[in-house]
């Protein structure tokens, strides 16, 4: 069979960043339900990703699936030492803000919202941007996470020393490097293999 | 083929075992050992039916060419013929750019829109890389400096050059983990800069 890529119609795009939860619709076949082996149910980590389309794709290459699964779980869940798990979520949300990936965004600022209840603030930084005035730690996180990101990175000596400024240790600025560096992989497999959508109402 | 470092990332940001950073980065051990991990699966495996060795080196030191980093584009660029090394270098001097940029799907985000330019490998060098490579390297161009132009029928242009499914899967994999993977070292290389650990 010919291989091909899929055209979604008829869903509803997201128009602006949001907090909101999204559905993602892939732009290419994922792997069949019937084709799973144990390497893939491996590559997947949690069976439970079974379930996502977005794992479901990225299962036809189940090594680095489960590689790349274990790099984040640890960069994000591991509580010993470095920065607080909101703020981490937060450089991944400022991260996809930059980027552009509303899909990415929303998944890591509602996380962001969540372990900061700082909902507003973090609202704040999707309506505005990465320019958005958060208060001078959470404004050093997201400015070394944004020059980071861009290509190629600008992170240098000043954003080491506001981050030092601001109170964070070598450990917690390596969560920060880590964290951005993270999302720019997430980001461009997110993007480029299908779009979000606003899921229908149940 | 040369042997693979024992952790790629230590190797390229210049951390030596028992140094600060690197007892910084043992913290991190899962986040760490799967880092190596990925870069083994994409770069060690011997299952390259889908994306041929020298497709991964050769994607993988023109991504490293656009990230501007010398040290990463020799030690891909190192894996690869002598001829292939000098087409990606030319690819890639030809690409250079300033990321990230492009235009939202979305009219509401119209007012953030940064257009540029895409990518078209020369006729010259094509001739020498071969449809499948220079529809990664035009593909990896737009992953690596403006990721919110994608759309369907960037990889409907993949599958026509030859790409199957599971190729593009392995493919995007590669151009986003050394979107990572350069990342962590540029960070890390600042760091230990700016006395990072001591």
């Amino acid at each position: 069979m010919a291989e091909t890529i899929l055209t979604p119609a008829g869903h509803d795009v997201p128009p602006v960043f949001t907090q909101q939860k999204l559905g993602w619709l892939p732009w290419l076949e994922p792997l069949p339900a019937d084709a799973m082996t144990d390497r893939h149910w491996a590559g997947l980590v949690d069976a439970s990703r079974a379930k996502s389309a977005y794992f479901m794709l990225l299962a036809r290459d189940p090594d680095i699936l489960q590689f790349r699964t274990k790099t984040d779980k640890d960069i994000f869940y591991n509580p010993d030492a470095g920065l607080p798990r909101a703020e981490r979520e937060l450089a991944a949300a400022a991260t996809s803000r930059a980027n552009g990936c509303i899909y990415c965004a929303s998944v890591h600022s509602a996380f962001a919202a969540h372990f900061s209840k700082r909902a507003e603030d973090v609202q704040r930084l999707l309506d505005e941007g990465v320019g958005a005035d958060l208060g001078e730690r959470w404004n050093a996180i997201v400015a070394a996470s944004v020059a980071l990101t861009a290509t190629p990175p600008e992170f240098g000596p000043g954003h080491i020393a506001r981050l030092r400024a601001a109170g964070l240790d070598d450990a917690a600025i390596v969560d920060v490097i880590n964290g951005a560096a993270f999302f720019n992989w997430a980001n461009r497999l997110m993007l480029s293999l299908g779009e979000p959508e606003i899921p229908p109402a149940a | 083929m040369n042997a693979m470092p024992t952790d790629v990332i230590d190797h390229l940001a210049g951390i030596a075992p028992g140094s600060p950073l690197h007892t910084i980065r043992d913290v991190r051990m899962q986040a760490r050992e799967n880092a190596q991990n990925s870069f083994l699966a994409l770069f060690g495996t011997a299952e390259t039916a889908d994306m041929s060795r020298d497709e991964r080196f050769a994607v993988a030191a023109f991504v490293a060419a656009l990230h501007g980093d010398a040290r990463a584009t020799a030690f891909y660029a190192g894996h690869l013929p002598a001829g292939l090394a000098a087409a990606i270098a030319a690819a890639a001097a030809r690409g250079a750019g300033r990321g990230p940029y492009g235009v939202y799907p979305s009219a509401a985000l119209a007012a953030e829109n940064v257009p540029g330019p895409g990518f078209a490998v020369s006729t010259a060098n094509g001739a020498m890389l071969g449809p499948r490579l220079t529809a990664a390297l035009e593909h990896a161009h737009m992953l690596v400096f403006h990721l919110r132009d994608a759309d369907a029928s960037a990889l409907q242009k993949l599958l026509d050059a030859g790409w199957s499914t599971t190729g593009i899967v392995t493919f995007s994999q590669l151009v986003a983990f050394l979107s990572f993977q350069l990342r962590a070292v540029a960070g890390l290389r600042a760091l230990a800069a700016a006395g990072g650990g001591a």
